[in-house]
């Protein structure tokens, strides 16, 4: 008698190893950044070309900092999965694996940056 | 796999016989959008730590990015923003099935286009 079930004989298996995790963290991300991105667009947007001391004084509010920071770390994990995913359909071997890492330590790096500064400037 | 032919073997007709379609071309929109978008990212992140770091460094990251060119930049990037979200929309519809045939695809697809448009065109208005 096998005491495994049919979803432990499937778990690891199929092509991407990982079943649909990647496809629905996208899409969680994607349905916060619906939310995020008009947030973002229309709190940052108009303080382009502003002054120095009023955007240090707006982003030093909570709600456009907390927004702006959202915005990054949520948008740049977007960016680094999707743009995995695109270099995986065009681009095979170790070059595929090597754009993968550098994809994904460009994103971390960046929300940290962003992340910091933001920091910085609100408190 | 036990493929013997591999290589050898006919092949289904590749993309590039096949005559653009408006399904194919926003499809591939969505994806040229969203990776493109990586350039006014880390532009904005960089203002932020130039914001971060001194009124000096400020003007000189805000003026890159109200510079002409980095107005352009911007404006094409928020279309890329305001295109891949709808495109991002239209492919939380299509993971329930719904809307997938022809004329309901074609429909999606003038949607996502011209909203984009309208949407770009009323951000600028509003932060302008």
């Amino acid at each position: 008698m096998r005491y495994l079930t049919d979803r432990k004989r499937a778990v690891g298996m199929g092509s991407a190893k990982s079943g649909v995790h990647h496809f629905w963290m996208m899409k969680v991300q994607a349905v916060a950044l619906l939310l995020l991105m008009p947030l973002f667009v229309f709190t940052f947007g108009p303080m382009l070309g502003e002054p120095h001391q009023a955007v240090l004084e707006y982003f030093s509010r909570p709600f456009p900092a907390i927004v702006a920071a959202l915005t990054l770390v949520v948008g740049f994990k977007h960016f680094a999965d999707g743009a995995q995913v695109m270099i995986e359909d065009y681009v095979h071997g170790l070059m595929q694996k090597v754009l993968i890492i550098l994809v994904i330590c460009l994103s971390y790096a960046a929300a940290a940056t962003g992340l910091f500064a933001i920091a910085r400037i609100a408190l | 796999m036990a493929d013997v032919n591999r290589g050898n073997r006919p092949l289904s007709p590749h993309l590039s016989i096949y005559r653009p379609q408006l399904t194919s071309v926003t499809s591939i929109l969505t994806r040229i959008t969203g990776n493109a978008l990586i350039l006014a990212a880390l532009l904005i992140v960089w203002w932020f730590l130039a914001a971060a770091t001194s009124p000096e460094y400020f003007a000189v990251a805000d003026g890159v990015i109200t510079s002409l060119l980095g107005d352009l930049v911007m404006a094409a990037s928020l279309w890329g923003l305001w295109y891949h979200t709808l495109a991002g929309i239209r492919h939380l519809i299509w993971d329930y099935a719904l809307g997938l045939d022809l004329p309901t695809a074609e429909k999606l697809g003038w949607a996502v286009v011209i909203g984009s448009f309208v949407l770009t065109l009323v951000t600028l208005l509003v932060i302008a």
